[in-house]
């Protein structure tokens, strides 16, 4: 792919939500709390639970503490993006609307291979998984396709399609660049040019050395329980507030991360620690599908 | 008679689940077809990417008419009785039957007619049926109300002809049409299809798909072949590889890919691992040479408008990033000499009940010490290779990749020796690595400066690297690699001896340890891969290069498990009467030895334990309970065990090779523990068996046994030993002379060739009894009126089946 017509970063982002917001998704921002994955936004996780149909699409700043090489590595960082969409129910031509969307970012499928391998997704914190494929676009993964069968522990009423687009690795082949830094973020030529590495370089040196070095492990500890326990006393409610106590797991989830970025969890304390997080997600659910089928009912 | 074409149309099938998918669909359907009584004459599967189906061809257009008829009561018989006939037969009324006379009087007969049903009826009502019950290893669900779906991914169009028509059916809310679509880029379609040949025809000419697995496999292969010679360089072929790509396009187009020839200094293993765990591509080398060459074959799916310039090329930026990756491991690895490996083997758990795997590999280096002489091995050389083997598991390359445990275990022994042999630098120490530098262009490894004392104190199995000659540093650094073979069935079997001293120990102290704890292979289940783990043994030891009885060596292996306690007492594995014992002062009876008692050289001690301790005995896991104590096998059901879990397996091994079961019963009943002994006997009475010798044998055998059998029944007395001399020496009748005679000549024979192991030459002196057996059978009355007379030949008869069991025991062969 020419280098000079590809899409820069952000505009492979616009070029995505427009795609996918005339192919009725409501485009949605990233959600305000630390995530490991685009797919724990509630949009997603929560979303995809219940009687309701539902399409949204949005870009969702991804933390992997453990991932984190001080701005280092070519292709690992301990911050980055993905986009992601989610339709529920599935409509039958989901991978045509997928390919469609390689075509608006500029891929020539004529030129270029793509193929769906099989890749099925699982995520045991929130008890989530589905079937798929990876999407190899010339030998490179540049998306997740699942079709989610299991969230919270629990089957899904409507079968949800699931587009993760990784976008750095997405822009890397695009763009043709080997260095996730040298990534060319606004298209602007001169002193206007901006890379990604302009703007993301130093958050990663510095994350990687407060997420490696720095973290207040006693803090996080304290942290993680006080998270764990609002979590649990707002599911507790007569009537629970699942949104809220789903930040609280979220939260939760994320000091764990930390925590265990950190090496200050042993083997045996990890899967404790998982454990108590797939607990919080799984009442989450139970709370918000209680919550969604009383509106839905109520609505019919 | 007509043809039935049947295709499921959907998203990408996991290409690792086509094959057997297209087994079961023709296992399936051609399950209901044949229950609805019909037959066919040809059944053809496919399966790709996208699609699933099957033609069968000679199908009739229906079932056969089916008259049956069935008794009922007598004509006479109360109403009732004839009413409840009536029902079963599901008849309404006497019209649909007959009468029929016999001795008895007469009696009504039912006649159920049962028309034949139309072919197309019985597809119609099978495959959805099929679909519904269909066993994917994975599947989701996809719809909602009727239109849901169980499928492996998302279905999109049946298509069903039969006899050139429509099938009528629905399944998934999916209505049976005659349309199919082709390749995505190439030829969506829709295209609409009269029958299997114009289904070929159109999809392979319009569509771009070849629907065949086996056709996709061939232009593969002929493909990638081709696009390397054409650059004068030659595929690496992996069939295994080859099949999983045919599964991932339905238009393969084979492109050769440049490979950044930076990457050429890592071992070839790694290269090619990466390249097909990861990417899916063939490795390629220069014809001739070892080692790769620095470019690799993509099969895309497509035939793109610049001949894949761009798919190779992108494919060549994904191999680098990977690349980096496996240099990424590889160089870290290097940095830890194999022998500080093998230090952090504690940390890795071969299972719970039976330690880490530095456990193991003290019970293995001591075994491999102990085989080492037997198989024509150095036992240091042995026992340090055994020491090493599993090192490489704590490596990150065996950590990213579990397929070159061994193989990379390899590279770092040859390093680590290298390292110790040059003091000085790097001098020039040839690299083990065969990586494509043949023209001396390519780059080598990094000198091996700043390793110098690296190398760790020599291992506990005494040997320093600096002291170890080239030859024994290959021996050791190839057991490291080889012990684990043989992996499977077709996988080559060691024959260094080396490594066939670590093979073999490593094994039995799987097999021995798993029996210990009771976690036998059972059925389908067998999740620590212990037959194989029999197999290997099997292999190797009818590999010819070693030979030994098996018992011994088991129980070898059993004392290598309890001997921590011996060493250390309270710790790990106890040894124990299985009744009276008193491990920790706890009650259950009296000790029979206190650990103090035993003498200190271990030697000695293998000897009491060997020399009766063991009867009778059990180990078991330190926190044992009583209750558990009494689930633990002992030492001595571990070796019967065990040995006709071998006897099993060598069973199945030899199946191929057409020696039959009971043959190979016959031969085991003799409770020989030489397999090597026990095939090749089985191998000549099987040989035996088939000629007019052998069969007449078994036959003349059997009726001795039988007759003995029987007498010996009616008057309760055992005909056991040799007739009296004076029968012997004068028997009335000439028949019995002649086979007294011939059982003299024949026995001493028997007894020298198996003396010999000359097995062909033992059933040669067998089949001199043959003709006397048949004489004797035809004239003398066994059973004679003089009791003493009956009772020697009884006995003559006894010896006759004693001579033959001395070979093999004829009772256990069938026929």
């Amino acid at each position: 792919m020419a280098a000079d017509k590809a899409p820069s970063f952000q505009d492979l982002i616009l070029r995505l939500q427009h795609y996918w917001a005339s192919h009725g998704c409501a485009i949605l921002q990233p959600y305000d709390v630390e995530v490991g994955a685009g797919t724990l936004h509630p949009a997603t996780t929560l979303r995809s639970l219940g009687p309701r149909p539902w399409n949204a699409a949005y870009v969702q700043p991804s933390r992997r503490p453990g991932d984190g090489r001080y701005g280092e590595n070519p292709n690992r960082l301990q911050h980055y993006y993905q986009f992601q969409v989610l339709l529920k129910p599935c409509p039958d031509n989901l991978q045509e609307l997928y390919l469609g969307s390689l075509d608006a970012i500029g891929i020539d499928r004529d030129l270029h291979d793509v193929r769906f391998v099989e890749d099925d997704w699982e995520n045991p914190t929130v008890g989530a998984w589905g079937l798929g494929w990876e999407v190899w676009c010339d030998g490179m993964e540049v998306s997740q396709f699942t079709y989610f069968q299991q969230v919270g522990g629990q089957d899904v009423d409507l079968v949800s399609g699931e587009l993760t687009y990784g976008l750095e690795r997405l822009a890397m082949y695009v763009q043709g660049v080997d260095n996730v830094y040298d990534l060319d973020f606004n298209g602007a030529k001169g002193a206007d040019a901006l890379s990604y590495g302009d703007i993301f370089q130093e958050a990663e040196r510095q994350f990687s050395a407060f997420n490696f070095e720095h973290a207040d492990v006693d803090m996080l500890t304290r942290w993680f329980e006080d998270a764990a326990g609002q979590c649990k006393a707002l599911l507790a409610l007569e009537k629970p507030l699942p949104l809220p106590a789903y930040d609280f797991c979220l939260k939760a989830s994320h000091i764990f991360n930390l925590v265990d970025a950190r090496g200050a969890i042993s083997v045996a304390e990890r899967a404790s620690w998982i454990g108590r997080v797939r607990e919080l997600a799984k009442g989450c659910a139970d709370a918000w599908v209680a919550s969604e089928r009383v509106l839905f009912e109520g609505a019919a | 008679m007509s043809e039935l074409l049947f295709e499921i149309f959907c998203e990408e099938i996991p290409a690792r689940m086509q094959a057997r998918a297209e087994a079961d669909l023709a296992r399936l359907l051609g399950d209901r077809l044949k229950a609805a009584g019909l037959g066919w004459k040809t059944l053809t599967t496919f399966a790709g990417p996208r699609r699933l189906g099957l033609a069968i061809t000679g199908l009739p257009l229906k079932t056969e008419d089916v008259r049956e008829e069935r008794k009922g009561p007598r004509t006479d018989a109360p109403e009732k009785a004839v009413q409840g006939f009536l029902r079963g037969a599901g008849l309404d009324s006497l019209d649909g039957c007959e009468t029929r006379d016999d001795k008895k009087g007469q009696f009504w007969v039912a006649i159920i007619e049962k028309p034949g049903r139309a072919t197309v009826d019985v597809v119609a009502e099978a495959i959805p049926a099929v679909m519904k019950e269909f066993p994917w290893p994975k599947s989701m669900k996809f719809g909602e109300g009727e239109k849901l779906q169980r499928w492996v991914r998302p279905v999109h169009r049946l298509l069903c002809l039969f006899d050139g028509a429509v099938v009528p059916f629905e399944v998934f809310g999916i209505v049976a049409s005659n349309i199919t679509e082709g390749h995505r880029r190439h030829g969506p379609g829709p295209f609409e299809i009269r029958d299997f040949a114009h289904y070929t025809q159109v999809l392979r000419e319009q569509g771009h798909v070849v629907q065949q697995r086996e056709a996709r496999e061939a232009i593969i292969l002929e493909g990638a072949r081709k696009v390397c010679q054409d650059a004068g360089l030659e595929l690496v072929e992996d069939a295994g590889l080859l099949h999983e790509v045919a599964g991932l396009a339905e238009w393969p187009v084979p492109l050769l890919g440049k490979m950044d020839p930076d990457f050429l200094d890592l071992p070839p293993e790694v290269i090619t691992l990466t390249m097909k765990t990861h990417q899916k591509y063939f490795a390629v080398r220069k014809p001739g040479e070892e080692g790769l060459a620095a470019h690799f074959v993509v099969v895309a799916n497509q035939a793109a408008p610049d001949g894949g310039k761009a798919i190779a090329a992108g494919n060549a930026r994904v191999l680098s990033a990977r690349l980096s990756d496996a240099r990424h491991f590889w160089d870290n690895d290097r940095k830890t000499p194999l022998d500080e490996m093998v230090k952090e083997l504690g940390k890795v758990t071969f299972h719970e009940k039976l330690g880490s795997v530095a456990d193991k590999v003290e019970r293995v280096a001591a075994l491999a010490r102990e085989l080492a002489p037997i198989v024509g091995a150095d036992p240091d050389l042995a026992e340090k290779a055994a020491r090493l083997a599993k090192a490489d598991l704590v490596s990150e390359m065996v950590y990213e990749f579990p397929e070159l445990q061994g193989a990379m275990g390899r590279y770092y022994a040859l390093d680590q020796w290298r390292a110790a042999q040059a003091p000085s630098g790097p001098s020039g120490a040839t690299s083990p690595m065969n990586g494509g530098g043949q023209n001396g262009d390519a780059p080598r490894l990094p000198p091996l400066a700043g390793e110098v004392g690296r190398a760790g104190p020599g291992s506990k199995g005494g040997l320093d690297w600096a002291t170890l000659c080239e030859a024994d540093a290959y021996a050791v650094a190839d057991a490291c690699r080889d012990h684990y073979k043989p992996q499977g069935p077709t996988d080559d079997v060691p024959t260094a001896p080396v490594t066939i001293a670590v093979a073999l120990a490593d094994k039995l102290d799987t097999l021995v340890g798993f029996w210990a704890i009771d976690e036998k292979p059972t059925g389908s289940k067998d999740p620590f891969a212990l037959r194989r783990a029999a197999l290997g043994v099997i292999r190797i030891l009818l590999g010819g290069k070693a030979r030994m009885p098996l018992a011994p060596e088991i129980k070898q292996a059993v004392w290598e498990l309890v001997r921590p306690n011996f060493d250390e007492p309270g710790k790990n594995w106890r040894f124990h009467d299985r009744c009276k014992h008193v491990p920790d002062g706890r009650e259950l009876g009296e000790p029979i030895a206190a650990e103090g008692q035993m003498d200190s050289s271990s030697h000695r001690r293998m000897g009491r334990f060997q020399g009766g301790l063991m009867e009778g005995h059990q180990i078991f896991k330190e926190d044992w309970t009583a209750a558990c104590l009494a689930d633990r096998p002992s030492c001595d059901e571990i070796i019967a065990d065990l040995l006709a879990f071998f006897a099993d397996r060598l069973k199945v091994h030899l199946r191929d090779e057409g020696i039959r079961h009971d043959v190979l019963d016959a031969v085991f009943a003799l409770g020989d523990d030489d397999l090597v002994r026990v095939t090749n006997k089985a191998r000549a009475l099987q040989a035996f068996l088939d000629t007019d010798d052998g069969a007449a044998l078994l036959a003349g055998f059997n009726r001795a046994a039988n007759i003995l059998k029987s007498e010996e029944k009616k008057s309760g007395e055992t005909f056991d030993g040799a007739p009296d001399a004076a029968y012997l020496a004068g028997a009335p009748e000439a028949p019995e002379q002649a086979l007294i005679a011939a059982l003299e000549a024949a026995r001493p024979k028997a007894d020298a060739a198996l003396a010999a192991e000359d097995f062909t030459a033992a059933m040669a002196a067998l089949a001199l009894l043959r003709a006397p057996i048949d004489a004797f059978f035809e004239t003398v009355t066994v059973n004679a009126d003089e009791p003493a007379l009956r009772r020697n030949r009884l006995l003559l008869l006894s010896d006759i089946r004693a001579a033959i069991c001395a070979v093999a025991d004829f009772n256990r062969i069938d026929g």
